[in-house]
């Protein structure tokens, strides 16, 4: 199957095979109004199978939240069909929304209006915390 | 505009000098007798806790403020369905400082978000107590004339115990702590605390069943009560709450000026005999924390 290439965007490349549609709604692609192509399940010598996300226009995305779901995530940019970056994705020092608190004693389980918001409190094993109650993410 | 949510929002000298002031009212109250006069304090008690509630209104009181507030959920608007953010708006209107318990973890933080006076967390839930942890620090400064080169034991709860885990915290800042970690199984210090505070600042700890095999070597022991409100399950709690009960023959082999503490209420997890004992801190503690707590609410009005 063949996608083609785009002259300015951005490729979102190497996600975990089948994530794509989670990648796709944490950055909230819908509300684009370009193209978005979402290619699963692809060929790569690297991972075997692989994701791919190409968006047909250079916008301004925070892709910060990319670091936490899948931290192989290479970004690249497009610039009349050029690639002009290509990055990782660092973790993001705070993540807002995408991932519940699950203690039952925090205020978000009973402040409905509250943003859930987890702190990068260890950078090397990957912890957040609550900014409320300060419980891991993955407890 | 400064809250206190936790005890870390204080640095090292900030502590120093709330301690510096608690000694200087305990050493001349009447000069601060009318330093709050026609200041008001509301006690925002979403969950019940008397000691804590009193030990404010009567710091507030002593400074020559007045105060208002409640002392129950049910007693407030939350009861209706209002949310902690929209009190805490309303009650600014009303008051110059705000002292909060509440039962969810994290609502003081939301409060100081919203509001437009200094907020106190006084507790919220099995989070952070950081007025305790003052008291405690207090007390420490007082008893030892100290608050490094210490070896602290801390016996009962160590898992759910909030008072315990903001001690280790702020205790760690300090030089040469070593802690004796003292409870069952089943109540051990969680994994985070030891990764997150002990290890990383490399502070010397040991963990034990036994209340006597370390009891010799401690300058402070601090004693927690097992709380029942922390248990989902009351067999759990039945079978854990009498695990620990100081008395005289468990400390005949303590230091002369062992410093036992406690913040209170206990249930039976230390003997009345012990209280004639001169060893025993813990009402010192307890009065001790009016003074801290007048301490902070001069600091948090930038009242000099």
């Amino acid at each position: 199957m063949n996608i083609d290439s785009i002259k300015n965007g951005i490729v979102i490349d190497h996600i975990q095979a089948k994530k794509a549609l989670e990648i796709y709604k944490a950055l909230k692609l819908e509300e684009l109004d370009c193209s978005v192509a979402l290619i699963t399940n692809a060929k790569s010598k690297k991972m075997g199978r692989k994701d791919i996300i190409k968006i047909d226009k250079n916008i301004d995305l925070d892709l910060n939240i990319l670091g936490y779901l899948d931290p192989n995530i290479t970004i690249n940019i497009i610039k009349d069909d050029k690639r002009v970056e290509k990055y990782h994705v660092e973790l993001p020092k705070q993540i807002i929304n995408i991932i519940k608190c699950k203690n039952p004693r925090c205020i978000t389980s009973t402040e409905q209006e509250l943003s859930h918001i987890f702190i990068l409190t260890d950078k090397e094993k990957r912890k957040y915390r609550c900014k409320y109650c300060e419980s891991l993410s993955d407890e | 505009m400064r809250h206190l949510i936790d005890i870390k929002d204080l640095s090292l000298e900030e502590i120093q000098e709330l301690i510096k002031t608690a000694k200087d009212i305990i050493a001349n109250p009447n000069k601060y007798c009318e330093k709050c006069k026609y200041k008001k304090l509301a006690t925002l008690f979403f969950e019940p806790s008397t000691r804590t509630r009193l030990s404010f209104e009567a710091a507030m009181m002593e400074l020559g403020g007045n105060v208002l507030g409640f002392s129950e959920a049910n007693s407030s608007s939350t009861a209706k369905g209002e949310s902690v953010s929209d009190t805490i708006r309303v009650v600014g209107c009303y008051s110059d400082i705000i002292a909060m318990r509440h039962p969810k973890e994290g609502a003081p933080l939301v409060a100081s978000l919203k509001s437009t006076v200094p907020i106190i967390n006084a507790g919220d839930g099995g989070h952070n107590h950081p007025t305790q942890t003052l008291t405690d620090l207090l007390t420490i400064s007082i008893e030892k004339q100290r608050l490094d080169n210490l070896t602290i034991g801390l016996c009962g709860d160590l898992k759910f115990g909030r008072t315990v885990h903001s001690l280790i915290t702020a205790m760690s800042r300090y030089k040469n702590i070593k802690f004796v970690l003292i409870s069952p199984d089943e109540l051990k210090i969680p994994e985070y605390v030891k990764e997150e505070i002990l290890e990383k600042n490399n502070i010397e700890y040991v963990e034990t069943t036994d209340i006597e095999e370390h009891i010799s070597e401690l300058d402070i022991l601090y004693m927690t009560r097992v709380q029942k409100e922390r248990f989902f399950n009351e067999e759990d709690y039945l079978r854990l709450k009498d695990y620990y009960i100081l008395n005289k023959e468990k400390i005949k082999n303590a230091k002369k000026d062992l410093c036992i503490m406690h913040p209170l209420p206990r249930v039976n997890e230390i003997s009345t005999e012990v209280d004639d004992d001169p060893r025993a801190c813990y009402f010192k503690q307890a009065r001790y924390g009016k003074y801290i707590r007048m301490a902070l609410i001069l600091k948090l009005l930038e009242i000099k």
